[in-house]
């Protein structure tokens, strides 16, 4: 089974990386782009097993590597 | 005064660092692998700068999950006087021995120059020696320094004398300016600087030199 892991800075704190492709996309002509902000995706291939015991694996993989909680948010998708 | 120096795949400031320490004590540091388990009796833990896992995922965060860290952790929880420089002090970010965050540079660059310090406080043992607002010369030498805390926390280390040092002029879009803070206990200093680059006058001056003296006798005096 694969386990999509979405990492994404949580609201107020600074990502200059967003800032910056903001920025290159308002310099391409795109009008409109109010914001960026950039995150990471994470795909994991796991063993098959009972999907709530997958959820409480990558939850804890998340807590414990995956995302780092001073700065991140994580978003868990199990198929 | 017994150092170690911890070894990660990647750390490229472990050597200097134990240059720098020897210097300073007389004594060569125990350098450690990262996947040694135990730690040998030491009264400083030293995390060395460079680009362990290369940075991979965050900085410092495989790193901060290697099976050494677990004693360096109960090392620092006991009191044991524990340094981070660079690398080293996003390390202790990661694993939680420190608070708040090191992001990317405000300017998205690698940044490599000599910075100008200012001594915040001497209330730990591991910057008795020094004196509050003068300063130093270290270099930088990062990607990522741009140390970030939410609000309450930064207000914390501001009230509770946590700062250790600030930049006077700002290159990495730090919060209040912040190169370097310490534990709640004082007995664990990160920074991103880096004064083991500078402890001998051919190689651009003796301000890193003075620190690690200052450090190294009164962290074993204390």
């Amino acid at each position: 089974m694969r386990a999509i892991v979405h990492v994404t800075l949580k609201d107020g704190v600074l990502d200059p990386q967003g800032r910056a492709i903001a920025g290159a996309l308002t310099d391409l002509g795109f009008e409109g782009v109010e914001g960026a902000r950039q995150g990471k995706v994470i795909e994991l291939e796991l063993a098959d097993q009972a999907l709530d015991a997958a959820k409480e694996q990558v939850e804890a993989m998340c807590k414990k590597l995956l995302a780092n909680p001073v700065i991140e948010n994580y978003r868990i998708e199990i198929s | 005064m017994r150092c170690a120096v911890i070894v990660f795949p990647g750390s490229n400031c472990d050597r200097d660092l134990a240059v720098a320490l020897e210097a300073a004590t007389g004594r060569a540091p125990a350098m450690v692998w990262h996947q040694e388990t135990d730690l040998p009796a030491v009264d400083l833990v030293a995390l060395p700068g460079g680009f362990s896992y290369g940075d991979y995922l965050r900085s410092g965060a495989m790193a901060a999950r290697a099976a050494i860290m677990q004693s360096v952790i109960t090392h620092a929880k006991r009191g044991g006087f524990t340094l981070g420089i660079c690398n080293g002090f996003q390390l202790l970010t990661e694993c939680g021995l420190l608070p708040g965050a090191l992001m990317r540079n405000q300017n998205l660059k690698f940044i490599c120059k000599d910075v100008v310090l200012q001594v915040e406080t001497n209330a730990s043992p591991l910057l008795q020696g020094l004196i509050p607002e003068t300063t130093m010369t270290f270099p930088i030498a990062h990607h990522d320094g741009n140390y970030f805390a939410d609000s309450a926390t930064l207000q914390r280390l501001e009230d509770e004398e946590r700062v250790a040092f600030r930049y006077l002029d700002n290159p990495n879009g730090s919060s209040s300016d912040i190169a370097g803070i310490l534990s709640e206990n004082k007995n664990v200093l990160g920074m991103m600087p880096h004064p083991e680059r500078v402890i001998d006058h051919d190689l651009g001056g003796l301000d890193g030199a003075r620190f690690f003296e200052q450090l190294c006798d009164w962290a074993a005096a204390a």
